[in-house]
């Protein structure tokens, strides 16, 4: 069961409030102070996709954020769009992020990706195991 | 901290000095901001991100959309920023190649009167 468990409904004011809940846990579980502007950096971006994403389908469902300290710090955003949303996300580089006929929603779509892959080093996107939609899970380790 | 957006201007530039946060919530704020600034005009800009303690691929997005504006309308965009978390995450999404970063508001103008902005 995970330590704290927060679902918001999909509006961009409480990405922030995730964030602050994402990192408070993630100290008060050990990680160490140095990864905790990157932890929040990531909560955020995985937050702010998922959000982007209901809208987008007009999901109205709220989106859950499973923080977990067993052992490492586990946190898991999972979102209820539709799973071929999901796809692709992975599939701009950092030549095409750079590439200025972007638009700007795909870039920053883009971008939001290469953050999360640059920061999270133990990263996961699959569909979650039952229903609709996907699971972004990220791993850091904790120094106790 | 909730963000912050004061304009002044240093010789032929304006320059926007950003504060807070910068995120999918705040970020339609400073989109709507260099639109004013840039419809109104201005066709030399430097966003000074100083005072920026959070900034996401929202906010990048919106940056990059007001460098690519600017160039079409003939002017220049620079970015002022010393802080090694926020030029971590230029560098990790590759857009330290796109925009020209500066450490202070001086050497941006600087740099851009000489030609070498955006």
């Amino acid at each position: 069961m995970a330590t704290v468990r927060l679902s918001f409904s999909p509006a961009p004011v409480h990405v922030r409030t995730a964030r602050l809940v994402g990192v408070a846990v993630a100290r008060r579980a050990g990680v160490r102070e140095d990864l905790l502007d990157e932890v929040r950096l990531a909560i955020g971006e995985a937050c702010t996709r998922a959000v982007a994403l209901h809208r987008q389908y007009h999901v109205p469902d709220p989106v859950l954020v499973e923080m977990d300290d067993a052992g490492s710090y586990t946190v898991r955003v999972i979102d209820r769009a539709p799973i071929e949303a999901s796809i692709g996300l992975a599939a701009l580089d950092a030549d095409q992020l750079a590439n200025e006929s972007l638009n700007e929603d795909d870039l920053t779509t883009g971008v939001g990706f290469a953050l999360l892959a640059g920061f999270v080093e133990d990263l996961q996107v699959r569909p979650v195991v039952e229903g609709v939609g996907t699971e972004v899970r990220m791993v850091w380790p904790v120094g106790r | 901290m909730e963000l912050s957006l004061a304009t002044r201007t240093v010789g032929e530039h304006t320059v926007l000095e950003v504060g807070g946060e910068v995120d999918v919530y705040t970020a339609p704020r400073l989109r709507e901001r260099l639109l004013e600034l840039i419809d109104g005009g201005a066709r030399q800009v430097v966003v000074d991100l100083g005072r920026v303690d959070f900034l996401d691929s929202t906010g990048l997005g919106v940056l990059v959309g007001a460098l690519k504006r600017l160039r079409t309308a003939g002017g220049s965009f620079a970015l002022v920023c010393d802080k090694e978390p926020l030029l971590k995450i230029f560098r990790i999404t590759a857009l330290d190649q796109v925009f020209p970063l500066h450490p202070t508001v001086d050497a941006a103008v600087g740099a851009d009167s000489t030609g070498s902005g955006a």
